[in-house]
């Protein structure tokens, strides 16, 4: 474990045990069973910006994709369509939106800002227009509804629910996905320099194209777990913000957004800082219109002390260089 | 005619960078009306040196002297305002506004802040007649030719003042003619008092120009040369500190099969240019011209990175049409590039991870990295290159260059090519690991790859060449044989005279 997550598992050891000591209903099986699953959803989607950020760049089009899977999910179902391909189908169509958003970036060359910008609002208007904006509940659907939200009770009232599953399978292959394929290597490697990889005779379009699709896969994932977990959809709300907390949970966690940095587990834990954060404001007593402000603030503080920290480590690095030499 | 107080007086300066010491204990003096030239090998020190007179850099030891008071000189504002100018190799002017503007850019006189424009283009009218530059001041810079875009700097050195000129490489991409030009404006500041640092590789114009040469190597004084003393050969045995040709040892074995070969191949940034040549089985080929005439693009078409535009390549008799980097790694041929930080490079990567990230690809089981073998390649790498490093985990970018230099070549040597090339192989390395480099090169040849070498140091191809390849904007203007190469024959071809037949 890098220093960067060992810093950041401190600190949601911290905000944790604060809250606890201040708050006696924060550690009942409920919250906590809250606490897991919602910590699980912001990672999965972290994980998933992770690998764009990694490679240089950054995708703004998360939350409007979350609300499109749900939408479009609710809206099937309610035109009679099997649940089960359904679910199969929107999870290639997020796959079609990371290759699309992939080669619109690489091969256009456009900024992955801009593009994913554009995502963010289109699907969202696409989303409102397909469901005539209607607020949509979720039929039962048998199977699909414990697949997605279910728990597996464990004592008293906690329990595993389904996005922790999910987030433990994602998790596991991301991250021998990035530390043990020469894929991995070859990610981090063009994040750290394009170039330089180029011409080491790595494919750095095809490697980019691959961390859209991976991140916008997620962000499909996401919606169908957060739209089975809150058993509606708003289509001009669901997912509203959700890749500014992947975002932020991602750069907590680790990953640089000059690219070629970034840490699965990290992220993992970042989410959860910041889904505890949300969490600890309400039980704590602090004012919930605080909120933003500080997450604002931690996250602003985590990636300050991480980047003194590596200004500290560099000066260390170089002095012990020069001494060598000398 | 040295004054009794030198203009600049420079003792014992030292400048470290992580893991280079890039000058030590340099001292240097300037008098005023006075070209005094700074030659020595890549890496030598003389970039730093400028750059510290400039106000680029700060030392970290040492002190300089103006008119013999002790000055700090912190930022470039600051040499500017001690009367100090600097002249990159590549020019910093902005191309989208015109000579005026950018003479006067970053102290343009205003009143509340609103451009005194009236001023901006008087003035600047009488900088460009003391620079013999006839082009009205409100021309867009992009107009106008490189040998007229560093007259515009000059003039920019002009307006702040300057009594001492700084010339870094300053022909380095200029015709014949417009180095003959700039020779005059350079004979002419000088009789204006003016006092003027010249930096070049170039020994013909230095000889031609200098009052006094300084030496550098291996950022230390290597000695100093004055009037008549200021020959090609004493230049040169200062700069290598012995004998040249016991620095460059090559004796050439007879070439074998040909390896590549390339018909009529046309470039992308000179689309209308062919060019054929051979490289053989054992052969070292340089490349010499000046910065720009298409030798960089020509390597980068031959690796793939920017494809070439027409023409064929074969390599062994097999056709070689790579589109990519990777087609043309596959096929044996690999390159180490010039700018070594931004393409030889990962810099924020270790050692290891250098050195494999071309053969993971041929290593990897399923996909997967195989990490004793890694470790194994690296180890045996470094070993087998001299790679001077505490351990295969440390990040390159801690590296002196020439250790950098080192991973980049052990990352293509894994590979078992079959056609080397090499961009400005030295550059910015010292001059231990430039002769560990020249022997690479040798031995490499001797195994029977066929090394093709593009170099603007004129030592390095009459040194190493066996031939030499002569390129001028973009076209190859003549071949020398070894026994013809020489530093007048190959600035002939280079700037674009056609080879006697």
């Amino acid at each position: 474990m890098n220093k960067n997550t060992l810093g950041i598992l401190g600190l949601f050891i911290l905000i944790f045990g604060i809250t606890w000591a201040s708050n006696e209903n924060f550690a009942n099986g409920y919250n906590m069973t809250n606490l897991v699953k919602w910590s699980s959803l912001y990672a999965i989607m972290g994980i998933g910006v992770a690998f764009v950020i990694i490679t240089g760049g950054i995708d703004l089009s998360i939350g409007s994709v979350i609300g499109l899977v749900a939408a479009l999910m609710a809206l099937a179902i309610k035109q009679g369509w099997n649940p089960t391909l359904t679910v199969f189908l929107l999870l290639g169509l997020s796959l079609v939106i990371g290759l699309i958003h992939g080669l619109l970036i690489t091969k256009v060359k456009l900024q992955p800002f801009v593009v994913t910008l554009c995502g963010l609002l289109f699907y969202r208007g696409i989303s409102r227009w397909l469901t005539d904006n209607q607020t949509m509940q979720y039929p039962n659907t048998e199977g699909l509804d414990s697949f997605f939200s279910g728990k597996v009770g464990l004592f008293g009232q906690f329990s595993l629910p389904s996005p922790l599953f999910f987030l433990i399978v994602i998790a596991v292959l991301a991250a021998f996905f990035l530390n043990r394929t020469i894929w991995g290597r070859y990610l981090l490697a063009l994040g750290n320099n394009e170039d330089g990889a180029r011409y080491s005779g790595i494919q750095t379009d095809r490697l980019k194209i691959t961390a859209y699709v991976i991140c916008s896969f997620l962000a499909g994932v996401s919606g169908l777990l957060f739209a089975y977990e809150l058993d509606s959809v708003q289509p001009a709300q669901t997912g509203e913000f959700y890749e500014l907390y992947a975002i932020a949970a991602a750069v907590l966690g680790g990953c640089s957004l000059r690219g070629g940095q970034g840490a699965i587990f990290g992220v993992i834990i970042a989410a959860a800082v910041i889904r505890l954060l949300r969490n600890s404001i309400n039980l704590v007593g602090i004012s919930t219109h605080l909120e933003f402000a500080i997450i604002g603030l931690v996250i602003l503080g985590g990636v300050t002390a991480d980047e003194l920290i590596k200004r500290i480590v560099a000066k260390r690095r170089t002095a012990q260089v020069n001494a060598a030499k000398s | 005619m040295p004054d009794a107080q030198p203009l600049l007086k420079i003792s014992a300066i030292g400048k470290q960078f992580p893991g280079v010491r890039a000058l030590h204990n340099v001292d240097l003096t300037l008098n005023q009306g006075e070209v005094l030239s700074l030659v020595g090998e890549n890496g030598a020190g003389k970039s730093t040196m400028m750059k510290i007179l400039a106000g680029v850099h700060t030392p970290d030891e040492g002190t300089i002297e103006l008119d013999g008071r002790a000055v700090q000189i912190g930022s470039v504002r600051e040499a500017q305002k001690h009367g100090i100018a600097l002249i990159h190799q590549e020019l910093n002017l902005s191309d989208n506004l015109d000579i005026a503007s950018n003479i006067f850019l970053g102290n343009e006189p205003h009143k509340y802040g609103v451009l005194d424009r009236k001023r901006i283009y008087e003035e600047s009218a009488g900088y460009l007649k003391r620079v013999g530059l006839d082009f009205p001041t409100d021309t867009l810079v992009a107009d106008l030719t490189i040998g007229h875009q560093q007259l515009v700097e000059i003039s920019k050195a002009l307006s702040v003042d300057a009594r001492i000129i700084i010339m870094d490489e300053p022909t380095s991409s200029l015709s014949k003619k417009e180095s003959g030009n700039l020779f005059e404006v350079i004979r002419d500041l000088k009789s204006q008092g003016i006092a003027i640092i010249y930096i070049s590789h170039r020994l013909g114009e230095v000889m031609d120009l200098s009052d006094r040469v300084a030496v550098l190597r291996d950022g230390e004084n290597a000695g100093e040369l004055v009037g008549d003393e200021i020959t090609h050969d004493a230049m040169v045995k200062l700069m290598v500190g012995r004998d040249v040709s016991q620095f460059y040892n090559r004796t050439a074995t007879p070439p074998g099969e040909v390896v590549l070969e390339l018909d009529r191949l046309r470039t992308p940034v000179h689309p209308t240019v062919e060019i054929s040549f051979n490289v053989c089985s054992g052969e070292i080929v340089g490349i010499a011209g000046l910065v720009g005439a298409g030798r960089t693009e020509l390597l980068q078409s031959i690796f793939g990175v920017t494809p070439a535009v027409g023409g064929t390549m074969k390599l062994e008799g097999k056709v070689l049409n790579p589109r990519t980097s990777l087609d043309a790694i596959d096929s044996g041929v690999v390159l180490a590039p010039e700018d070594r930080k931004r393409h030889g490079l990962v810099l924020e990567m270790s050692v290891r991870e250098n050195i494999s990230l071309a053969r993971l690809r041929q290593d990897q089981k399923v996909g997967m990295i195989d990490f004793r073998g890694e470790a194994e390649l690296a180890e045996e790498t470094i070993v087998k290159m001299n790679v001077k490093t505490p351990h295969a985990e440390q990040i390159t970018q801690y590296l002196s260059g020439g250790n950098q230099q080192k991973v980049v070549l052990g990352k293509w040597l894994a590979m078992n090519p079959r056609l080397l090339l090499l961009d400005e192989p030295t550059r910015g390395i010292d001059i231990g690991s430039k002769q560990e480099i020249y022997r690479l090169m040798e031995d490499l040849a001797a195994s029977g790859v066929a090394v093709l070498f593009v170099s603007s140091e004129m030592e390095e191809v009459l040194g190493m060449a066996d031939r030499a390849l002569v390129m001028h904007e973009g076209a190859i203007t003549g071949e020398l044989p070894r026994d013809q190469l020489s530093e007048e024959a190959i600035m002939q071809l280079a700037t674009g005279k056609k080879a006697a037949a």
